[in-house]
């Protein structure tokens, strides 16, 4: 018997939501704005990473004194900074300090979280607990005092930073992959697979992993974007890429002392990591919503198929 | 109920411990030896070696971490190396601003998102839902060190109203205290406010689901009524839970925070210290970051025990 | 009777309107009086709209539904109020048990406060006698030790149990009219027996009308003197209980009859007999078809059965029955004659 409740309004709404789920692929981007706009966001400014390799309005390095702190459009489309320098090169080369510090910081942590969630799923036990309590002891680290201690230990660089915030990556991938995949290990088809007597890694590797591909990869999405936020906190307290290298942080960090005279250079490069993290947030929103849209468990619109009359098994006195 | 609180207490005791040596390794690795900081680069060696001595640094790796362990249980957090006074002294005047500047961020992103969060679910799909979406999507996006870098432009530079940083501490009085805080808790706030909001919405929405909802109107309450007396109290298991995890980045947020408004905060004594290499006050800042997580997590716990008389009779 | 009727609705339909997809009609064309402590029992499988027709009444449909038609209450026409006079009505006129008792209650809200929360949001006494109220409602609803259990949570009660408490709220206000959507179907067999003892018991002291909703004919037969049997959304088939059950009209009623268990042994309930079953599944709201609504499963279905949807016919001696079925007759009903094969304690 269904309850009526599940016509409610918010239920029907999910159901009115759900059902662009089922649209054509073509009309994916028109029925996802926020998957299509950080999509979007997120290709240009790869695009503008790769561009800052082999070009930049002008040498990020050079330094023009006699231009120093010219307002954006009176020299260069964004202004110049305290040194003379084109801020609107900076950023570019900045895009693709933060996006390839990012990209690599979530490559290392989801490989090695997912690793761990998996095998910990797979193990159970004391190796399942001990991987655990060991996230929760480098989830316990705040990621900026562990980015601050690695960099001291593997000095400045982008590697300090990579490994920096890969770091707290671990735990995150570890713990997401481990519930989902403790869900698909309860599954019939599991104890199918186990039945045909397959070990843990080949089912780990045939079953597990491509059922928990989505929600791994909404992770990853949100993870850059967090990735992006902390590299930024790096840079801007002077750890992480040495200069001359410009980085979104630093430029931020060398427009405090300026914030009366030039404000557009703490505007600008603040607004560049927004308009970046917003990007990989809205792609991870949307890639959870097509991929990994909580079906389970809602109850929708379309009413359940009715059965004939039932009435409660009574049995004869 | 006493064993499920007694077995909680002792996992939390072994991942501080956990911590404290993971904290302990990791610095005791760190290039730099903290002596040759302090004499500076024309010490002479045997000058050098009479300080290591004299600094417990040629002891045997596992009687220092014993050292530093026993001496935390029994107070002495041992001496910092730069300042030369006890680090136990250091930490507390320090704790004195983060802890207030975390407490007024969190209440602050409370205050924000929480009703913020419950209208948007009340009033789903209209113009306060997008509101919440759009600010919860920005806010989210929006580094904390960044906003403390607009406001300072907006309310110390341009307007004038507020002090631009620094701390004149609390012998100084508690409203021009406070007022110093009042900038770096907003900047706190906001990005924590963000994601707390998206979570009370989700959490509110599902529990408006519930058939318990319809029986409250049954009963004739307005919505009003209905929401804050029933939805509300039983959507807040996960807004407290994210609320203790959002607890990190809050600290991580704290170190940066704390450089721009120069406040004289633990975030800013461990970035001194690092660079300093006075490594027992720094060992003793990331413990105690570590350890003010583990607790809260634990109480986050705790709360759960409070918000449903469900698990409550579970545990006894 | 020329009194008015305490409850009277008339061709009430209930339109969902999906934003972005098409309306889907899931009450069409429904009428019914009830008089003042009348019962009243509504049968019909999962999705006859049975439910939301009790919701509609309590002025609790989704923000998505749109009603059209009357109901009046006392005369007072319910659909037009605006909210603030429904949070009147609810629970101080019109008093609702819901189906679930397991996920009715608020699990985090001691059930003596969520007695009496209704008593203080109408009659704004204070929280002590509206307290005081509640035990005393607990008792009432047979609850032992009423007084400690007030300060017991949902979790720490039965089934059985958690309904009694769910009638309790319905009934804080002593309302005209008591709505009980499946009250019993979520609850072990002994269980239901007894919460039906403790309804019949207040609706007949209190003089309290009761609508009673079920996919039960037992558990109608036993509380409701006239029912009202809905398929896909409309009423079928109307009447005194005793006199539909024993003699039905349309071939929809027919089939729930033939499909329900008997109770008494030996009388074709033999390990070896099986239930009859109405072939096939009701229509979707989205989907429904032209003409007869139960055309598609009938046996007696004809060409004309497609083409309109057939009138709401009255008939019987009293004038107290309907039928709407192109090919049911119409003749006098029989008279009594005690058949206690169909009439089912429970």
């Amino acid at each position: 018997m269904p309850r009526s409740a599940a016509l409610s309004e918010p239920a029907a709404g999910r159901a009115a939501d759900r059902a662009g789920h089922r649209a054509p692929a073509s009309r994916v981007w028109l029925r996802h704005p926020p998957l299509a706009l950080g999509a979007l966001i997120t290709v240009a400014l790869a695009a503008i990473a790769l561009l800052s390799l082999v070009w930049t309005p002008v040498s990020p390095a050079r330094m023009q004194i006699a231009f120093r702190l010219q307002a954006p459009l009176a020299r260069g489309l964004l202004g110049t900074d305290q040194f003379g320098r084109d801020v609107l090169s900076m950023l570019m080369a900045g895009a693709w300090n933060s996006l390839s510090i990012a990209a690599s910081a979530v490559a290392i942590g989801t490989a090695i979280g997912t690793l761990a969630g998996v095998a910990g799923a797979a193990r159970r036990g004391l190796i399942e607990a001990a991987l655990m309590r060991g996230c929760d002891v480098l989830f316990a680290v705040p990621p900026i005092l562990s980015a601050m201690m690695l960099d001291a230990f593997l000095g400045p660089g982008r590697r300090g930073a990579i490994v920096a915030i890969a770091v707290f990556m671990v735990p995150v991938f570890a713990r997401v992959t481990g519930s989902a995949a403790r869900q698909i290990w309860a599954r019939d088809y599991i104890l199918a697979a186990r039945g045909a007597g397959k070990g843990a890694t080949l089912i780990t590797i045939e079953h597990v992993l491509p059922n928990i591909a989505n929600p791994i990869i909404v992770q990853v999405a949100i993870q850059l974007g967090l990735a992006i936020l902390t590299e930024a906190g790096l840079s801007f307290l002077g750890l992480g890429m040495p200069p001359p290298t410009p980085t979104w942080g630093r430029m931020l960090a060398d427009a405090q002392t300026y914030l009366g005279v030039a404000p557009w250079l703490a505007i600008v490069p603040g607004c560049a990591i927004v308009v970046t993290v917003l990007g990989f947030n809205l792609l991870g929103d949307g890639l959870r919503d097509l991929l990994d849209p909580r079906a389970g468990g809602r109850r929708g619109l379309s009413l359940p198929a009715l059965e004939p009359p039932q009435t409660p098994d009574r049995g004869a006195p | 109920m006493i064993a499920v609180l007694s077995r909680r207490v002792c996992g939390l005791l072994l991942t501080l411990l956990a911590v404290s040596l993971l904290i302990f390794v990791v610095m005791d690795v760190l290039p730099g030896d903290p002596a040759a900081v302090m004499l500076g680069t024309s010490a002479q060696p045997d000058t050098l070696a009479a300080l290591r001595h004299a600094m417990g640094l040629d002891q045997p790796v596992m009687l220092r971490y014993g050292r530093w362990l026993g001496g935390m249980v029994t107070g002495d957090f041992g001496l910092s190396t730069t300042y030369g006074v006890p680090a136990a002294d250091l930490l507390w005047q320090r704790v004195a601003v983060t802890v207030p500047l975390a407490v007024m961020a969190i209440l602050l992103s409370v205050a924000i998102a929480v009703p913020l969060g419950v209208m948007a679910a009340a009033r789903r799909g209209r113009a306060v839902d997008y509101l919440a979406a759009v600010f919860a999507q920005f806010s989210i996006a929006v580094p904390a060190f960044w906003v403390g870098l607009l406001l300072i432009i907006l309310f110390a530079t341009r307007l004038g109203w507020m002090p631009s940083g620094g701390f004149p501490g609390w012998s100084a009085g508690i409203m021009p205290a406070l007022g110093a805080l009042v900038l770096p808790s907003i900047a706190l706030a906001l990005p924590q406010a963000g994601v707390l909001t998206r979570v009370t919405r989700a959490a509110v929405l599902d529990v408006l689901d519930e058939d318990f909802v319809r029986t409250a109107r049954a009963k004739g309450l307005s919505h009003g009524a209905v929401l804050w007396r029933h939805a509300v109290p039983n959507a807040l298991i996960p807004v407290v839970t994210v609320l203790g995890l959002q607890f990190t980045f809050l600290i991580a947020g704290a170190v940066l925070i704390e450089n721009i408004f120069r406040l004289p905060g633990l975030g800013q004594l461990a970035y001194q210290a690092l660079a300093r290499r006075d490594l027992i006050v720094m060992q003793d800042v990331v413990l105690f970051f570590a350890a003010s997580v583990i607790v809260t997590n634990f109480l986050v716990d705790l709360s759960y025990l409070v918000l449903d008389p469900r698990l409550a009779g579970r545990a006894t | 009777m020329t009194t008015m009727p305490l409850l009277q609705i008339d061709n009430l339909s209930v339109t969902m309107m999906p934003p972005g997809a098409a309306p889907v009609p899931i009450l069409s064309d429904v009428s019914l009086t009830l008089d003042k402590g009348a019962t009243l029992g509504i049968v019909g499988e999962s999705g006859s709209g049975k439910s939301m027709l009790s919701l509609a009444i309590m002025g609790l449909l989704p923000p998505t539904a749109r009603a059209a038609g009357t109901i009046a209450l006392n005369g007072r026409q319910l659909l037009t109020l605006p909210e603030s006079a429904w949070c009147r009505i609810r629970g101080r006129r019109i008093g609702m048990i819901f189906q679930e008792p397991m996920t009715a209650l608020n699990p985090a809200m001691r059930i003596g406060d969520q007695i009496a929360e209704g008593i203080i949001w109408h009659r704004g006494v204070a929280r002590a006698v509206a307290r005081r109220a509640a035990i005393d409602l607990l008792d009432q609803v047979r609850i032992p030790d009423a007084k400690r259990r007030a300060a017991s949570y949902p979790h720490e009660m039965s089934g059985g149990q958690r309904q009694r408490v769910g009638i309790a709220i319905a009934l804080a206000l002593q309302p005209d009219l008591m709505i009980a959507d499946e009250p019993t179907t979520a609850l072990d067999v002994t269980v239901q027996a007894e919460i039906l003892d403790i309804l019949d018991e207040l609706v007949r002291e209190r003089g309290m009308a009761l609508i009673i909703i079920s996919h039960d004919l037992g558990v109608i037969a036993r509380a409701a003197h006239r029912t009202i049997v809905m398929y896909a959304g409309t009423g079928m088939e109307a009447g005194p209980t005793v006199a539909l059950l024993r003699d039905p009209r349309h071939p929809y009623t027919t089939g729930l009859l033939a499909a329900m268990p008997r109770r008494r042994p030996g009388v074709g309930s033999g390990p070896g007999s099986r239930l009859a079953t109405i072939p096939g599944t009701v229509p979707g709201f989205a989907d429904m078809p032209a003409g007869c609504r139960f055309a598609g499963r009938c046996a007696r279905q004809t060409g004309a059965c497609r083409e309109a949807t057939p009138a709401w016919r009255l008939f019987g001696s009293d004038g107290g029955r309907g039928v709407r079925c192109l090919h049911a007759q119409l003749d006098a009903a029989e008279p009594d004659r005690p058949e206690p094969d169909r009439v089912m304690p429970l």
